[in-house]
Formats: structure tokens, sequence, C-alpha cells
């Protein structure tokens, strides 16, 4: 590892940060403008001016906004995320179950889907154009088409209510034993599997067949390698890069986007947590949720690219 | 045993099927009378309370901000879970009757001011300590108290003190009320230790089930409670209720056998789930209904023949039919249907487009009338409002439909615009009803239906004890509102529950969904 390439992460991490920075000025700014007051959407027809008054004292929502914002940043630096209005919890105890149930989920989901994506990618370049081609890259977009409501709500007839398999509702909660909560998301995680599997297992096929019309892989056909071992060998560590990025896509998908998959199997991740929220204006929860999210997002895209870099040899051994 | 066979044996045992037609159905599944007639005995004598196991429901309502304070409840969820880990003084029957629970019998002074509620003794709350007449007190002034935000509030303006008296509560009423016992049954009054004054939200009643599991939004569960006052509920050693806002998930998790009870069918999959081996649909009439409000003070609805005419030019029982699949009754332009106590029926209102045609011509109104709705003004009031457009172009009326947006509808249009779509939840009595709705100066008279004559009837009805009387005087306000109200109410809705088969002891309770509240401390599983 030379110099320079240690200076690239840093910058990568630096521009992350204040990316998230930025993110937190916005997410703030946002739940200024929504229509409506928080004390007022507290109190609701019961609201008397004294009340209000009273409420936003407590609230310190008298205080400039740039104020609030410094204090809310304050607190997040710390650790504190404040209270939520409607139940008085605190939030980040709150969200600590709810984040680790949607990072549980993720994870599987990804163990699942990402391997399979690659081997299936590297399947469909390896026998390309052939029927084992055209069957993989079929069914995966065919899955990827369909709405994940719809495939969520198949996989519920066939294995929840018809054969009685595996749970149709995934209600986990803390002191599940292990196997009973694999048990449980086992549908979920399959539904996210085929809503994800296309996309990287496209970007996987695309990217290495982008390569194999290199000169070198000709080279390696040359002296005598077997199909595979050119894709292994040559092709697919220089076609990293991308995949690694699509990846890093999905995975943020798997963290953040998966509340329609959540209602369906009554799972309780942060996406249903955030929907409750916002339904009762209950600002500060909703700051808190989508800073989280942004974070994650940012986070992921930074891995991706500091892997991309230590991917490239070009970056890796600068002239 | 074949589900079907089993399911139809269980009909024969809660009477909802004869004899013959089980073993002719038997016969036609190709199975024996003699193995027929044991299966209906061992059928008939399990329908007898079974002890033990866990009941489960699935329910719309719950979300990840309810809190266990009762103060606090406004949706299905935390209200029927309350239903089963608190109580209130008085119970309402299926029937409609105020029943003993907290208090063993009350009375009412001659002048219907003073009541006299006598409390029970040796009820233990799950903490350990004695229910006492101090707690009652307690949680009547805490839900009297305006810092408490209770849903009870308005229920309480009534009231002028509460004290104890040796075993007896004693209220003091500020007007004449003869529906005191019905108002102390609402959820949200649930007794509690200290009326909840140190923690509103421990979670601490006097119920069958004593909270084990509190995920807001997720997951509530609840286990017996051994000294528990009473031995005709709480038969599961445990129960749970798992919040499944998605109607679809929640038909095949009761299909799949997750949960045995499931709230909220939509009437438009009914006949569907009725062919599901296993289920059972439970539909009951209830007080809730569906209403387009026309404010009698706003031109053009202040000319009660325009009013009349768009009475007379609704076909109730089309759209009974399309709406609500036939799962409800046709209303009658007034809030009240026989699920109220002292019901008086009165002519039902048919569609009539000459009458129709009569009003509107003698109303002297040109032009269109522009009518409200939304999704959720109702289920189905978009579809509803358009059959109504259709039904009025028959009387040669025409009705605009404008479609609003759902986000605001209830701060923006329902009780602000003057024709619009809506619906009412019902209340226990006939009195809560106009005097929530009807009542001159009430903040929810949505139709601003401001009568003098009728706001001294309801006094009049409020403080009578004789109940033929009042009887009189209910069907008198009913007559009004019918002919010269802003309400047109084209029909009442069904609750719709399903259970698995396996489900005993459902009676029918029209006082709220989920046989009034009390289906997981009522009912047993038949193993």
């Amino acid at each position: 590892m030379s110099n320079p390439i240690l200076k690239l992460i840093a910058q990568r991490i630096a521009l992350g940060l204040l990316l998230l920075l930025a993110v937190s000025v916005l997410i703030f700014a946002g739940t200024q403008i929504l229509p409506g007051d928080v004390a007022q959407s507290i109190l609701g027809q019961s609201a008397t001016p004294q009340a209000l008054a009273n409420l936003r004292e407590e609230l310190g929502l008298n205080a400039p906004a740039y104020v609030r914002y410094f204090r809310w940043l304050g607190g997040v630096l710390t650790g504190d995320l404040g209270t939520a209005l409607s139940s008085r919890q605190d939030i980040a105890t709150a969200i600590g179950g709810r984040l680790w149930n949607t990072l549980f989920l993720a994870f599987w989901a990804a163990i699942v889907s990402i391997p399979l994506a690659i081997i299936l990618g590297l399947l469909a370049v390896r026998y390309r154009n052939g029927w084992i081609d055209k069957t993989i890259s079929g069914l995966a977009l065919a899955s990827t088409s369909l709405p994940e409501f719809f495939v969520g709500y198949l996989l519920v007839y066939f294995f929840a209510v018809k054969w009685q398999i595996f749970p149709g509702i995934s209600t986990v909660y803390d002191g599940m034993p292990f196997l009973e909560r694999m048990k449980a998301i086992a549908l979920p995680a399959t539904a996210l599997t085929l809503v994800v599997l296309a996309h990287m297992m496209r970007m996987t096929r695309a990217a290495i067949l982008n390569v194999m019309q290199s000169a070198y892989i000709e080279t390696a056909e040359l002296k005598g390698l077997s199909p595979f071992e050119i894709i292994r060998k040559h092709a697919f560590p220089n076609a990293i890069a991308p995949v690694i990025n699509v990846v890093m896509l999905n995975l943020a998908f798997l963290i953040v986007g998966v509340v329609v998959i959540e209602v369906i199997f009554v799972y309780p991740g942060m996406g249903q947590y955030l929907v409750d929220h916002v339904a009762k204006r209950d600002v500060p929860v909703v700051q808190a949720v989508g800073l989280i999210f942004a974070a994650v997002y940012i986070g992921l895209n930074i891995i991706a690219d500091i892997a991309a870099i230590v991917a490239n040899p070009r970056l890796r051994h600068p002239k | 045993m074949s589900n079907e066979l089993e399911y139809l044996s269980r009909r024969v045992a809660a009477g909802k099927l004869n004899r013959r037609d089980f073993l002719g159905r038997a016969a036609a599944l190709g199975v024996t009378a003699t193995f027929a007639n044991s299966l209906l005995a061992s059928a008939a004598k399990a329908e007898g309370p079974v002890k033990g196991g866990i009941l489960r429901a699935g329910m719309q309502g719950g979300a990840a901000t309810d809190s266990l304070d009762p103060a606090s409840w406004s949706s299905q969820v935390p209200y029927f879970f309350g239903r089963q880990w608190g109580e209130q003084l008085v119970q309402i029957s299926p029937e409609g009757e105020p029943k003993p629970a907290l208090a063993e019998e009350w009375g009412a002074s001659d002048d219907a001011k003073t009541w006299t509620f006598k409390i029970r003794k040796g009820v233990q709350f799950h903490n350990g300590q004695e229910m006492t007449p101090a707690d009652v007190v307690a949680t009547i002034e805490r839900h009297s108290d305006e810092k408490a935000k209770s849903g009870a509030l308005g229920l309480m303006g009534g009231i002028a003190s509460v004290k104890a008296d040796g075993q007896n509560v004693i209220f003091e009423l500020k007007d004449a009320n003869a529906d005191l016992p019905f108002l102390l049954d609402d959820y949200h009054l649930m007794i509690q230790p200290n009326g909840g004054k140190d923690k509103p939200d421990a979670g601490i009643g006097t119920g069958p089930y004593k909270i084990t599991v509190n995920e807001a939004g997720v997951r509530l569960g609840g286990e017996k409670f051994a000294n528990y006052w009473r031995d005709d509920r709480g038969f599961a050693d445990q129960i749970e209720i798992i919040v499944i806002n998605d109607a679809t998930a929640r038909t095949s998790a009761l299909q799949g056998g997750q949960v045995d009870i499931i709230n909220r069918v939509e009437p438009k999959i009914v006949e569907l789930i009725k062919r599901v081996p296993g289920v059972v649909i439970r539909n009951v009439a209830g007080r809730g209904h569906y209403v387009f409000i026309a404010h009698c003070n706003t031109a053009p609805f202040d000319n009660n023949d325009l009013r009349l005419a768009l009475k007379y030019a609704l076909d109730r029982e089309e759209m009974l039919q399309k709406i609500l699949m036939g799962y409800g009754s046709v209303g009658n332009d007034t809030p009240i249907n026989k699920a109220y106590p002292l019901f008086t029926e009165m002519e039902q209102r048919k569609f009539d487009p000459d009458k129709a045609a009569f009003h509107y011509k003698k109303s002297g109104h040109s032009g269109s009338v522009l009518l409200r709705t939304s999704d959720v003004a109702f289920p189905g009031a978009v579809d509803a409002a358009q059959l109504y457009q259709q039904s009025a172009a028959k009387a040669g009326i025409t009705l605009e439909v404008k479609r609003e947006p759902g986000d605001g509808y209830w701060s923006e249009v329902w009780n602000k615009q003057p024709f619009s779509a809506s619906y009412w939840g019902g209340r226990p009595t006939q009195d809560q009803m106009y005097s929530t709705a009807y009542y001159s100066k009430a903040e929810w008279n949505d139709t601003r239906f401001q009568r003098e004559d009728f706001d001294k009837m309801l006094f009049a009805a409020r403080s009578e004890l004789d109940p033929e009387k009042r009887k009189k005087i209910y069907a008198d306000m009913g007559q009004i509102v019918r002919d010269e109200g802003g309400v047109i109410t084209p029909m009442f809705n069904d609750f719709i529950d399903a259970t698995s088969a396996k489900v005993g002891g459902w009676v029918d309770d029209g006082n709220q969904e989920m046989m009034g509240g009390y289906a997981l401390s009522k009912c047993w599983l038949n193993a």
C-alpha cells in the first residue's frame, strides 16, 4: 500500500462526512417546512393558546431554527436522538431494536442473494447466449419485474397458506430462539432476494462480458486455459469494481427500502417504524430515522468507492 | 376427518345448521350415518369452554406510536388489548344492557342526578393490590383533568363531583342523566391503581390477562392472571395480539393458522373467505353507519325540500349490495338502528325518483349539487358517491362528485364543507349519538342541525328514568331527524371478523368489532 491510495481513501471518507452533514441540514430543513406546527399536532383539537405556548416553550420551539439545528446536531453527535413526541420514549433505545431487526433481515437476504447473483452471472457468461444464459436472465428479469408486494403475496400463498411450510407473518421479538427467527424471516428474505437478484446478476454478466472482449482474454484462451479459469483468473478480477458498486447499491436498498416487504410480512423493522411516526407527525423520530438511512446510504457508497479504488491496479500501483 | 365435515359438525353444534342438513351433507361426502352421528356428538361436547393454550388475534389498527395509557387510546389495537387487561365499573352485554363488572350494583336518585355505585370487594390488581373505591375516584378524576388529555374527557363534562363513601362511589351530575352506567363502560375508563395518576402507562389493571409483552405496533401479549375474580372468561392460558395492518396478510395469517381470530375482513372478499375450509366468518350488525351530510344552515341545503329530494334520490338497497356486498342493513336517514336500546321502528324510506323529482322541483333549486367524497370517508365512499350520482340522475338531479385527497379530509372537508361523505362509529346509547352530533351546540354537529325543540327533547329523554316514556321521546326525535335533518344515511355496516373453526365461545356482540372487544377473554380454543 502506497501513500496516494491512503490519501484517496481519506478523501472519500471526508467527503462522505461532509455529505452527511449536508444531508442533516436538508432533513432538518425539510421537517421544518412540513405543514402544521409540532405543538399544534401534539395537542390536536384541544389546543388552547396557553397550552400551545407552554408546549412550545417545553419543546424549545421558540429558539431560532439554526439554534435548534445545532442543538439537535449536538445531541445526535453525542448519541442523544431525543424523545419521541407520541410515546415519550427514548428514540435511540426504540430505534436500536428496530435497526437490529432490519439489519438482521438485510444480512441474511444479502448472504443469500449476493453470492447467488455473482455465481449466476458467472454461469451466464460461461454459457453466454446458450439456453442456460437465457433461462437465468429470463427468470431473474421476471422476478425483478414483478412488484415486490406481488412476489411477497405469491410466496405467502404457496409457502404459508397452501403448504404451510413457513409462517406468513414474520413477527420477531427479543429472546426468540435463533432457529425460529430464521424460520420467521425465511419468506421476507426470499422475497428480497428475488427482488435484488436480477440487478446484481445482470451487472456481473455485463461487466465480465465487457472484459471478455479484451486482447488479454484472447491471449489466455490461446495459452489453453479453460473458460472458467479465464473468467476466474482474468476476467472477474478486472470486472469487480462495477459489481461491487451495484452490490452496495442493493445492500443499501435492503436496509432502507423495504417498507413494503415489512408491511406484507408484518416484520418489525425500521420502515414500518418510520411510516407510523410520519403519520403522527412525530418529527424527532422522522429526523433520526432519516439521518440513519442517509448514513447507511453514504457509508455503503464510500465502501463501494474504496473497494473500486483498491481493486483498480492502476490506482494501486501508480507510476 | 375432512375439514368440511368437521366444520359442518361445529355449525350444527353452534346452532347454525340443522341436523338433517348435516346428515345429508355428510352422506354426500361419503360418510356413514353412524359415523356422522358420532361426529355430531363429539362436536356438541366440544362446545363447553376449553381451558389452556394460546389464543392469538391478528388485527388492523395498531402503530409503533401506541401507548399503554388508556387516556391516549383512539385506535383498535390498544382499545382491544385494554379490554383484556383492564375493566370498567360497568360492561355492556352483547344484548346492549349495562352489566355489573367492578361495580356490583348501582342506583340513581329520583332526579337521576345522584348515582351510587357499590364497588366490588376482593378484586385484585395485577400488582397484588386490592382495588378500592379510592382507585375508582382517582380514575374518574384523572380522566376529568384536562391535562391528562383523555379521550373520555367529553363524557366527563357532565360530572360535577365524585367521591368515595365506604364501599360506594357517589357521582353528582350537573344535569340529570339516566345513561350514566353506559358512559362508564367507555374503554378509556378502566380502573387503574390510584387512577393511573402515578404512572398512567404502567399497564396494571384488573382484567383476566396481565401484560407480558408490549411491543407497540408489533406484538402484545398477556398471561392468565391467577387471582382473577370471575370464572366466565379468561379460558386460554395466554393471549397474543399481532398487529397486521395489511388486509391480505391478515387473511393469510388466519388461513395459515398463525392467528385464530382476525378483525376487519373486507366485504368484497367475504364470499371468497367463506369457501376456505377451517375459517368461519363472524359478522354482526353494529351501530356504525355511513353518511352523506348536508349542512342544514347553508344554501342550497337550508331548504328542506332539497334535502328530502336528495334523500329520496338515494338507492340504499343498491348501495348496500354493491358497496357492502350485503354485509349491513339499509339506513333510514337517522343515525339510529335496531342495535340501539329503546329503538322504535319507522317506515323505511325507499328510492323514489318521482318523489325526489317532486321535492326537487318544489325546492326551486337549479343546476348541479356538489358532493365531496374521498377514499377515507368510508370504505368504498368514492364508488358510493358515483352510485348516488347515477340514482339521482334518474330523478333529474345532477350531482357533481368531487374526489378530495385523503390527507386532510377530516380537517378540511368533513364538518367544514356543506355536502360531503363521512362515517360514524355509533355510540352505546341514542342519547350519546344525538348529543355528539345532533345537539345544537355540539362541536361535531356535522349537519348543522340546530333546533331548540329537538334539544329540549334530548334533555327531557336524558333525565327520564321511565324506559317507556324515554322510548316515546326518542321515537319522536328520530322522526324529526328522518324528515327534516341533514343526514342522509345509506347504510349501517356490519362488523366482519373471522375466526378459525377451532375457536369456541363466540357470541354475536354488536357493541364493537371482535365480540364487543372481549374476543380473547371470552373465547377458547377447541383441541
